[in-house]
């Protein structure tokens, strides 16, 4: 009980609470200014994603490559290192399981899978790997290389797809034959794309908080993240864990990669331009004050949205891209914490009275 | 290849490369004065859109030869506007700078996109106007080869390399500019010796506002005629790479985003080569970002960012 009082006193559970109720007021305030009526449009957000069970499994579905690609970048940014490339590591990861899915259809489902998730994850590693290498050998800075081998992944996977993986005359690789759907749930929600892919994402998630808090090599790699100079000082490896966390951003972005390919689209095509998971993940690390279980919530509130304003741009005529104000806003409130500190003042104040009287 | 497409790819080059010298400037201004600009993405989609929307109406008020200059107006302000956001935030609030900018990129992408739908009535981009034409210098435009590719350009190139110049000589060679730099490096040293530390952040992320709303402006303003989704689709991040390349100096980040504009200029003309037609399109495709990453690796080695870079100034921790 005292443990629980102690949790709702702190105001860190309180301030993105605050910053998200702040965010959606904002979205308000612009949808009033553009002449919308924002209660019929949050009302058509929502509706659209808890209307149906088919619709709030394809919400879920939309959230497990954010959680991913979130994990991602904060796990980067824990050990000191800004990962702007989950975009890339993704790709890479959906191009390794588009190749083993294919390339090894033969086999059972039960190895081909594993086989395609695995071959992901590592191909993924060893994509971010690349810029943590240079990070690490050459004192490269990681935000140039991540951004260009996004792009290099995106010429890559395409050329894979168009050259070993095409289904003659059409832009887009063969059907991969094992899926990784989750099937029990698929017919409960109506037949919702779900996939094991959101299962290996919450034990991602697992993963990541005790790797960083309760072993030797995480308390490492925070103590790089936190002062790399101290941690050179206290006989740390910087480089190593610089490369070693980079591998392991790169591993989880690269599963969401398998997720959206083995479980939701079962092909690959060829693409115009990124898919943009890797520019969510940022945006899904930063609300999730890059601890590995705020992601998960951050990426629930961030799939929520996305996915419901489509319902709000079809049932309330409101553009979608609104929803991009409020996230932004969400964002600068929990990152200026400051600004929500000071709307909170009154409050403060008001039980710090109580307890006098 | 002959010269005549010679000077055209110097031509292309220039063309590609002028937005990026623009924002990657804005960028050097914020980054020497100790804050971190990774918003320029949404600074210049903020300054395509302005552009776009103020030249269009510009044109429709019938000030058809001034309208793209007023685009660019617009654009200025608009992308200042914009970076007042960032600076509150990351100077004021001391919120983490690299998650204000990425802020600035959400709220560009949303804001622009709706104001789009909200002032056309529901269109996915703005009408196309007539933005600037080549104004070629004379006598030096008729010079073979350099005469075409460098003399017969937007007035926009001409303005980006000028303030390249005038960049340099403000950083290095003014009393502002050796205040902006103290700043960024040390300031609490610049504190004790009389220097508004935050007021100088301000200025240093404004004018990284104005510059990266000039660079968008240029792209809708001589490339596109419109504003769109993927008018801005990472030309920002190139440009942050452009100014680490450079190692934050007007020179280095112009011979960057040359570099770039280059590769990009290279994707285009390549096919008139014969034995380009072996090479499969994506690797093509592929050359400017690695050719960047080899060129890092091989030459450049460990950047040097301002010292203070990302940290929120607090004085009471002198």
């Amino acid at each position: 009980m005292y443990k629980l009082k102690k949790i709702f006193a702190t105001d860190s559970y309180i301030v993105p609470l605050v910053a998200i109720l702040l965010g959606f007021l904002v979205g308000a305030a612009v949808m009033l200014i553009g002449g919308y009526d924002p209660i019929a449009a949050y009302g058509a957000l929502f509706k659209r994603v808890f209307g149906s069970a088919y619709d709030f499994g394809e919400a879920i579905r939309e959230m497990t490559p954010l959680m991913l690609t979130g994990l991602s970048v904060a796990f980067a940014f824990r050990s000191g290192m800004f990962n702007i490339g989950a975009d890339g590591q993704v790709l890479i990861g959906m191009t390794a399981a588009s190749v083993i899915g294919i390339k090894l259809a033969g086999l059972p489902a039960f190895l081909l899978v594993p086989l395609a998730v695995i071959g992901a994850g590592l191909f993924g590693g060893m994509w971010a790997g690349i810029a943590g290498y240079l990070k690490a050998k050459r004192g490269i800075n990681e935000v140039i290389t991540t951004i260009m081998l996004n792009w290099v992944a995106l010429y890559l996977a395409n050329y894979i797809v168009r050259t070993f993986l095409l289904i003659p005359g059409q832009n887009r690789s063969e059907d991969i034959p094992a899926s990784m759907s989750l099937t029990f749930l698929n017919s409960i929600f109506d037949n919702a794309r779900l996939h094991w892919g959101t299962v290996i994402a919450l034990a991602a998630a697992v993963f990541f908080y005790i790797y960083l808090w309760k072993t030797k090599q995480g308390f490492e790699m925070r103590a790089v993240g936190l002062n790399s100079h101290a941690a050179e000082y206290a006989g740390m490896n910087v480089r190593r864990n610089v490369m070693k966390s980079m591998f392991i951003a790169g591993v989880f972005a690269g599963l969401a990669g398998a997720g959206e390919v083995l479980g939701v689209f079962h092909y690959q095509s060829v693409l115009a331009a990124s898919p943009g998971y890797g520019f969510d993940g940022i945006a899904v690390a930063l609300l999730g004050l890059t601890h590995p279980f705020g992601v998960i919530l951050a990426a629930i509130l961030y799939g929520m949205l996305t996915y419901g304003s489509a319902g709000m741009s079809f049932n309330a005529d409101v553009p979608p891209e609104l929803i991009r104000i409020v996230i932004g806003s969400i964002i600068f409130f929990i990152a200026a914490q400051g600004i929500v500190r000071w709307v909170l003042k009154p409050f403060y104040f008001k039980r710090k009275k109580e307890k006098v009287l | 290849m002959d010269l005549l497409t010679l000077g055209q790819m110097l031509n292309t080059t220039l063309v590609f490369s002028t937005a990026l010298i623009f924002a990657a400037l804005g960028g050097i201004f914020s980054e020497r004065s100790g804050v971190v600009n990774i918003g320029l993405e949404g600074l210049m989609m903020f300054g395509a859109f302005a552009a776009a929307v103020g030249g269009y109406y510009a044109q429709d008020a019938g000030y058809e030869t001034m309208a793209p200059w007023i685009g660019v107006l617009c654009a200025m302000a608009v992308g200042m506007l914009g970076a007042l956001i960032h600076a509150v935030a990351s100077i004021t609030f001391k919120a983490d700078q690299t998650i204000s900018g990425t802020v600035i990129n959400f709220l560009a992408a949303g804001s622009t996109l709706y104001l789009v739908k909200l002032l056309f009535e529901g269109a996915g981009e703005t009408p196309l106007i007539d933005g600037f034409s080549k104004y070629p210098i004379p006598v030096l435009s008729k010079i073979p080869v350099i005469g075409p590719g460098l003399f017969n350009n937007y007035p926009t190139t001409y303005l980006a390399i000028i303030l390249v110049i005038v960049v340099y000589y403000l950083l290095f060679k003014t009393p502002f500019g050796l205040r902006l730099r103290a700043v960024g490096e040390h300031p609490s040293a610049a504190d004790t010796l009389g220097v508004n530390v935050n007021r100088m952040r301000y200025v240093g992320v404004m004018l990284s506002g104005m510059f990266a709303g000039i660079g968008g402006a240029t792209i809708t303003l001589t490339t596109t005629g419109t504003f769109a989704h993927n008018t801005i689709s990472g030309q920002g991040f190139i440009a942050i790479a452009a100014m680490i390349f450079g190692k934050w100096n007007p020179l280095g980040a112009f011979g960057a985003a040359v570099f770039f504009g280059f590769s990009q200029a290279i994707r285009n003309y390549v096919q008139l080569f014969g034995w380009s037609q072996s090479i499969p399109q994506e690797f093509i495709y592929m050359i400017p970002y690695v050719l960047t990453i080899i060129v890092l690796v091989s030459a450049v080695g460990r950047s040097s960012a301002p010292s203070a870079l990302g940290q929120p100034y607090d004085p009471s921790k002198r």
